[in-house]
């Protein structure tokens, strides 16, 4: 062949202007592809690009701290980090679901609950997954950031309570805010939120929460934070001052010990709340990461009731103590006057039914007046007393020392108790009131119920000489209410006479609460669950036991310290269970007092560690509920039980 | 050589052109790449960019005609690299494409070199037949030539260098007087061809896995968020953001947080489109017409027909790659892993392109002489 291509010349010009036309129309159609990119769609791709490239974090506000009134810490905050799934891309979140699940240990039902739970939100807020990261799933977020593009961690702050339930029912406790809290708070909480569920944090919730900020930041392909927009600082929640004082806590705390019951403290001359307990008790910790449904059944389905602040919510029948009210009525009265006496076999019969002194079967009270029937407590004297009084008069004074309604403390959920009337027979059962009931409610049993803190409020009003101050935990709190309530003087001198003789007078039921040099006073009661002829019917049981109160103030007159202290189910009488609480708070209150005064060792310069103490909480911030096995050491019912004589 | 062409006969237009979508180019892949671990890449590219305007000249000056006449040794060698790659070749992103090439120091693909063949071949084909008109025998020849290649470079797999050997084929036989009728039964075959692969049952058995994927993963981008799907999307995120005036050089944050994929490269369309906008499309996709319509131009003005043949191999081959890989960057067609010809960084690729470019020139400083 001899290379005929070479001369050959006859070119196809018409298909090599196709060709021509072809390629402009190629070009032509591929820069029409690019229009619609470019000019038609581009602000869905200009946003599809934000997206891609910034990723909103929020940024957590840690609550406000709680302190003691000497500024010590109650209620603090520690770091942690949460876990947060970005729904941005629907898709991508399907994707890694199971990943997720495996590599945080997380259920799959449990993730699909929270994406439809939240399925309303909008796509760009990221949801808290897991609230509390362990160490393993820091070490996994961190190390798949870029084939999980979907988690990121934030830190947050999480409560950090006292262990072993120390003041945790006036604490309260946060937890995850529900969807009614969402609903209410206008867009300021989203699922996976805290705010305070019960006691103080509920109540001071808007002070103590903060505003949450917010981050803006760059993120790279791979999800690596390159550069940041705008951070929104966090607002930090207020710290708050409370009333409590530790050392009383801790000595109101290990006193009742392992006792159901509950003890309150306060200064009459303000309603400042010392010390408020309720056992059992739970701890706060618990909650402060997110609890799961099975904990919390068990907690609400306990049959101690743990959840329970008995100190405001326990309603029960005040038994003698409920003898103040009845002396005071008497004395106020004049009916019967102030001489008026009876003689006590150990029973009486009234409207043709026998009533028994609760000294029945063991002796009798012999004649006793008003001061003798309040120091040995003689049910017989309060009978007739109530008797001639009716329960119109009762019901009046009961109301007016502060029974059957609340005391307006700063705690949500308190209850109000009942002081039982002709009305309120009437409106509630809508039968008349039989004089009868007069006979028990005059020695508080019968529908008569009270919480400790009415009682602590009643008796330190009455010994105040009828100023009864609103119990509050919050210190400077604004305008403190105050219900006056004229006594004569004759009548609380009498009164505040007699319960002086309770506990240091020959026959007074409670001579075990003396203390040396302080006028220790009080009334102790012991109220019957059910009657005695019940009882004999369903025998000795641990339920049916008697509740054993003891309410004590310091000093006889203007009291600055009054303690109700209630314990449940005991058996013993009220000065002998109750009787040793108010005892030993009211011992520490004047062991602190007295060496507070010369100046010497205050709680402020106090050596922290001295080992024999329970430790001031701020020396031993670490531990607690992360390892609530390891914590027992530092726990306040077992530490130092040496801490009230000391 | 008796007919020594002076300078003045090279086309300076086509250079011109060709030197300014380089320096687009050399400009996006220092944008996609500074402040990576791989910044400093775009030196490489210049490096070389510089190799392959020298090997053009150097090629531009042997006359044409003496390569034409060793097509049929160039093909056996092809053939014979294309074997060699399959048994001896270094696998790299999952395909055998390379040999070692000592000399350059980097690795060479051999399947960009039998492009190079095939135009060559094909050239020389078609202008040895006679008549005006191609018949059916001169067709299936051609196919056969181009098949064999065809497959081989296939089992590497590499599906987009395969590709690119059909428009070649058929624009030569186009101009090689294709009846109308072979036309039609041929465009046929290759729409079911392309349906085939669409559909699974048949792609199963004629794709690889991955090329599969890519495929579904175009289909569905929504079923593979991280795959070729993923990519794509993210392609179509960043021009599209781009807008008109685009984003600015260096300002693309698809480009510069890494969301677009081989953003230096394959995809380096995409970074140009979201950092220069519209308008810089307008100008890149209109220098690419202006390259092509010139190299149409040397074809028409072509001494002879296989000059013209070899010119519109040429062209055939970039065209192709210009519309494949920039439909790939708009999300029009699936990933292909076919670069842009002169902008992606790309040793082999970019001196494919220059030695293409060397062929056209040659035809060119030789169309006034006998």
């Amino acid at each position: 062949m001899s290379y005929s291509f070479r001369n050959d010349n006859r070119l196809p010009q018409g298909r090599l202007a196709v060709a021509s036309y072809v390629i402009v129309g190629m070009i032509g159609v591929l820069l029409l592809g690019f229009w619609k990119l470019q000019v038609i769609d581009s602000d869905r791709y200009t946003s599809m690009a934000e997206r891609n490239r910034v990723r909103s974090i929020p940024v957590i506000a840690p609550r406000g701290r709680m302190l003691d009134r000497d500024g010590r810490v109650l209620v603090d905050n520690r770091p942690s980090f949460s876990v947060l799934l970005l729904r941005d891309d629907p898709s991508l979140v399907e994707k890694y679901l199971p990943v997720i699940s495996d590599g945080l240990s997380i259920p799959m039902d449990d993730l699909k609950d929270q994406l439809y739970n939240t399925r309303n939100l909008p796509k760009f807020q990221p949801i808290i997954i897991k609230p509390e990261a362990s160490d393993a799933d820091i070490a996994y977020i961190e190390s798949h950031r870029s084939d999980i593009p979907v988690l990121e961690m934030i830190s947050v702050s999480r409560r950090r309570y006292l262990p072993n339930g120390f003041l945790a029912h006036a604490e309260g406790y946060v937890g995850e805010v529900s969807e009614q809290q969402i609903e209410a708070s206008n867009g300021k909480l989203r699922p996976g939120d805290f705010a305070g569920k019960f006691g103080l944090e509920r109540q001071y919730n808007d002070l103590l929460q903060g505003t949450d900020g917010q981050r803006r930041v760059i993120v790279n392909s791979v999800g690596k934070e390159v550069d940041h927009l705008t951070t929104q600082e966090a607002i930090p929640g207020k710290q708050i001052q409370l009333t409590i004082d530790y050392d009383l806590q801790m000595v109101a705390e290990q006193s009742l010990g392992a006792r159901p019951g509950a003890v309150v403290a306060l200064d009459p001359r303000t309603g400042e709340v010392l010390a408020m307990a309720s056992h059992p008790s739970m701890d706060p910790n618990d909650f402060a990461v997110r609890v799961s449904s099975d904990d919390w059944k068990n907690l609400n389905e306990d049959p101690l009731k743990p959840l329970l602040n008995r100190a405001i919510q326990a309603q029960l029948a005040p038994g003698s103590v409920f003898k103040i009210v009845t002396a005071t009525a008497m004395l106020e009265d004049k009916n019967p006057p102030e001489n008026f006496t009876t003689f006590c076999p150990g029973y009486a019969t009234f409207y043709g039914r026998q009533f028994k002194c609760y000294i029945f079967g063991k002796g009798s009270h012999g004649l006793a007046g008003l001061h003798k029937a309040i120091l040995e407590s003689c049910d017989i004297f309060f009978y007739n007393v109530g008797m001639r009084l009716g329960i119109d008069r009762l019901s009046y004074y009961g109301s007016k020392l502060g029974l059957g309604h609340k005391t307006g403390i700063d705690l949500p959920s308190e209850e109000p108790g009942l002081m039982p009337s002709a009305e309120w027979a009437e409106r509630v059962y809508h039968r008349k009131w039989y004089a009868g009931e007069t006979i028990s409610v005059a020695i508080g049993q019968g529908a008569v119920i009270t919480t400790p803190l009415q009682l602590a409020r009643m008796i330190g009003g009455i010994a105040t000489g009828g100023v009864f101050k609103q119990p509050h935990l919050l210190k400077d709190a604004p305008n403190v209410g105050e219900e006056r309530f004229a006594l004569s003087e004759p009548t609380v001198e009498k009164i505040t006479d007699a319960m002086y003789g309770v506990v240091n007078e020959d026959g007074g039921t409670a001579r075990n609460v003396r203390l040396p040099g302080i006028e220790v006073s009080g009334k102790s009661g012991t109220a019957q669950v059910i009657g005695y002829a019940t009882r004999e019917k369903f025998g000795k049981q641990k339920k049916f036991e008697d509740n054993a109160w003891f309410v004590g103030y310091a000093p006889k007159r203007n009291p600055e310290i009054v303690v109700a202290v209630l314990v449940q189910e005991s058996g013993k009488h009220g000065g002998e269970a109750a009787g040793p609480v108010v005892k030993d708070i009211i011992k520490a209150y004047y062991d602190k007092k007295n060496k507070r005064s010369p100046g010497q060792l205050t709680t402020e310069n106090k050596p922290k560690d001295s080992g024999d103490g329970p430790a001031v909480p701020r020396a031993k911030p670490v531990r607690m509920a992360l390892k609530p096995e390891t914590s027992v050491a530092a726990a306040p019912t077992q530490a130092a039980n040496a801490s009230p004589d000391r | 050589m008796k007919d020594a062409p002076g300078t003045r006969d090279y086309d300076w237009w086509l250079l011109a052109i060709l030197a300014t979508i380089c320096a687009l180019g050399v400009m996006e892949i220092y944008s996609a790449t500074q402040g990576s671990s791989l910044s400093g890449m775009y030196m490489k590219q210049v490096r070389w960019l510089v190799i392959g305007f020298v090997l053009m000249f150097v090629l531009s000056r042997l006359d044409y005609h003496l390569i034409l006449d060793q097509a049929p040794i160039l093909y056996l060698i092809g053939l014979a690299a294309l074997i060699a790659v399959l048994l001896f070749g270094r696998t790299h992103f999952g395909a055998k494409r390379w040999i070692p090439i000592p000399a350059l120091g980097e690795l060479v693909q051999v399947s960009e070199l039998v492009k190079l063949i095939i135009i060559i071949v094909l050239a020389r084909f078609f202008a040895e037949v006679r008549s005006d008109e191609l018949d059916l025998r001169d067709l299936i020849k051609a196919g056969l030539l181009v098949g064999i290649p065809l497959v081989l470079i296939l089992k590497q797999p590499d599906l987009g260098t395969a590709l690119v050997l059909m428009p070649m084929l058929a624009v030569g036989a186009f101009l090689a007087g294709l009846k109308w009728q072979h036309a039609a039964v041929f465009s046929l075959a290759g729409m079911l061809l392309v349906g085939a692969v669409f559909y699974p049952p048949v792609s199963r058995r004629l794709l690889k896995p991955y090329q599969r994927e890519r495929i579904t993963s175009f289909l569905h981008p929504e079923n593979d968020p991280k795959g070729s799907g993923y990519q794509l999307l993210q392609s179509q995120i960043a021009v599209g953001s781009g807008g008109f005036w685009g984003k600015g050089f260096r300002n693309g944050s698809q480009n510069q947080l890494g969301y677009i994929p081989v953003r230096y490269s394959d995809f380096i369309m995409s970074a140009w489109a979201e950092e220069q906008g519209f308008k810089g499309v307008l100008l890149a996709l209109g220098l690419y017409m202006a390259l092509l319509l010139r190299l149409v131009q040397n074809a028409q003005r072509a001494k002879d027909r296989a000059g013209m043949f070899l010119v519109m191999g040429v062209a055939a081959a970039l065209g192709f790659h210009v519309l494949v890989n920039v439909a790939m960057v708009i999300g029009a067609m699936p990933v292909t892993g076919i670069p842009l010809p002169l902008m992606s960084y790309g040793g082999s690729a970019t001196l494919f392109v220059f030695l293409a470019i060397g062929l056209v020139m040659n035809v060119r400083l030789r169309r006034f002489v006998n």
